[in-house]
């Protein structure tokens, strides 16, 4: 049965280092909407990043399945490179490419894995560009941009890929704080115009007023999860209250 | 004063006037410059090859292992070939790999330069396979990441993504490589081709008065390998403005 309002699914993700000594997750299951803003948040640890990085397999899961657009990408017989182009990533450290320009970066993989062509994957980039203001930066070297331009750039380098889901993992960690609003001010604005987003933070400002859904993570399992109001205002779980005693 | 000079004067028509002895010079630093670029050309090929065996080897290990099957184990032949390959030419040294190419290799020819650039270049590959393996793992790992996390499968990763900034990274290195070349093939003598140092020492032979031919070589290879590192640097600073 494929349940098309359901875009990422994990079963039973398991992910273990050293033999079993470390278990970063352990039995992980959720299910993602479409169109749903996830938060998930946890102390340092807790498998968050390896949860994400698992969903477009940058992470190889121990053992589970994650079910994207109804295929198992988990399954060592699929080509995981297609699913990923719907899938786009944002980094802590933005990991643009420093021998291209903005414009660079952002037409290399529309050019090469989606065959648009040079003027195409020019025209969306500066869509995008002047979308979130940075339309004067497209000849620049990442080198030349500020950390929260460069935050923004590799946003919308994903975008260009028009991609299903978002994931970001912890976008804002890496910035000054002058520069955290910017980028979670772009988000919100994915975040409304319906984007499936996953994000791995510690702004709890954004969880509360952006995220359909926070999950709560400890240990490599899903500890509680909830609409923000129920997290933050009346957490059931301990670990949560105590977690979030300690951070707010 | 005067008898100085007359000395050196009749000494330097001696060692490189007469006989047009010095056209030795010119034609053993021409063997010079030949062996040692096409050796680097070689040396290239198979380091790039071989720091591409290497590195795919340890970025995949895991993926290839999960997929299972001849692939990873025609990747860890490879990787073999390549470690002993690397052990072998770095442990041995360049006059006896020289030798052994000359006398038992290709005992059948005595073409001496193309033995010299096949022994050269195999002796450079695998320094040179270092230098751009070191240059593949100096590049963060999340360059592999962002590429990888758009949908580029490993290769075009490296293509597209990972070996321009490493050829820029490692540009330098190779051209200090090629300079290191020029002195190596000095030793190209041993097997009778006539290059730099091999013309000096024929004049030697030839004039029984060793400090014109020989001081005259070493001049010669110090201009070229000054104003080859000199050019060098040139390239490291015009490579650092681009970075901007
Ligand atoms: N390559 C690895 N080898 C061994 N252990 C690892 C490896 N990567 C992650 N781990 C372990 O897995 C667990 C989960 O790590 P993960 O990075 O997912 O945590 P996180 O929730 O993202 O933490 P943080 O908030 O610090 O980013 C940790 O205990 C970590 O030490
Ligand atoms: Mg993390």
């Amino acid at each position: 049965m494929r349940d098309d309002s359901v875009i990422i699914k994990t079963l039973g993700l398991k992910k273990y280092y050293k033999g079993e000594s470390i278990k970063a997750l352990d039995d992980v299951n959720l299910e993602i909407k479409r169109g749903e803003v996830v938060v998930i948040i946890g102390p340092s640890g807790s498998g968050k990043s390896t949860y994400l990085r698992s969903l477009n397999l940058l992470e190889l899961p121990t053992d589970g399945a994650i079910i994207f657009n109804g295929v198992d990408v988990a399954d060592k017989n699929v080509d995981i490179n297609i699913h990923r182009q719907k899938m786009g990533m944002v980094f802590q450290h933005f990991n643009l490419f420093p021998h291209k320009t903005v414009l660079g970066n952002m037409t290399l993989a529309p050019m090469k894995l989606l065959k648009k062509t040079k003027e195409e994957a020019t025209e969306k980039a500066m869509t995008l560009l002047k979308r979130v203001g940075l339309e004067d930066r497209a000849d620049s070297y990442p080198s030349q941009l500020s950390g929260g331009q460069k935050q923004r750039i590799a946003i919308v380098r994903a975008l260009c890929m028009e991609p299903d889901v978002m994931l970001f993992d912890e976008p804002t960690s890496a910035l000054d704080p002058e520069m955290v609003g910017e980028v979670l001010e772009l988000m919100k604005q994915l975040a409304d115009e319906g984007m499936t987003m996953v994000v791995v933070t510690h702004e709890m400002g954004f969880a509360r007023e952006v995220a359909d859904r926070v999950i709560f993570m400890c240990d490599g399992k899903i500890a509680e999860e909830g609409t923000p109001e129920e997290i933050f205002s009346n957490p059931k779980n301990p670990r949560t209250k105590q977690f979030l005693d300690s951070i707010l | 004063m005067k008898e100085f000079f007359q000395d050196f004067k009749d000494e330097f028509i001696l060692n490189f006037v007469d006989g047009n002895m010095w056209k030795w010079l010119v034609d053993g630093l021409k063997n010079t410059l030949i062996i040692t670029l096409f050796s680097l050309i070689i040396g290239v090929a198979i380091g790039i090859v071989v720091a591409s065996i290497r590195s795919t080897f340890d970025k995949n290990r895991e993926v290839y292992k999960r997929r299972g099957g001849w692939f990873y184990y025609v990747q860890w032949c490879l990787n073999a070939l390549a470690q002993v390959y690397l052990t072998v030419i770095r442990g041995t040294p360049v006059v006896v790999q020289l030798l052994i190419a000359y006398f038992i290799i290709f005992a059948s020819s005595r073409n001496g330069v193309a033995i010299a650039v096949f022994a050269f270049g195999l002796n450079s590959g695998a320094y040179v396979a270092e230098i751009f393996r070191g240059g593949i793992m100096s590049i963060d790992n999340g360059q592999f990441e962002a590429g990888r996390s758009l949908g580029f499968n490993y290769f075009q990763t490296m293509i597209y993504i990972v070996i321009p900034q490493v050829i820029k990274a490692v540009l330098p290195t190779l051209c200090n490589e090629f300079i290191v070349l020029i002195k190596e093939t000095s030793v190209a003598g041993y097997v009778g081709i006539m290059d730099l140092t091999k013309a000096g020492e024929l004049i030697r032979g030839r004039t029984f008065s060793a400090f014109m031919p020989l001081i005259a070589v070493a001049l010669i290879y110090l201009v070229v390998v000054v104003v080859l590192t000199e050019l060098v640097k040139i390239l490291e600073r015009r490579l650092r403005v681009n970075e901007r």
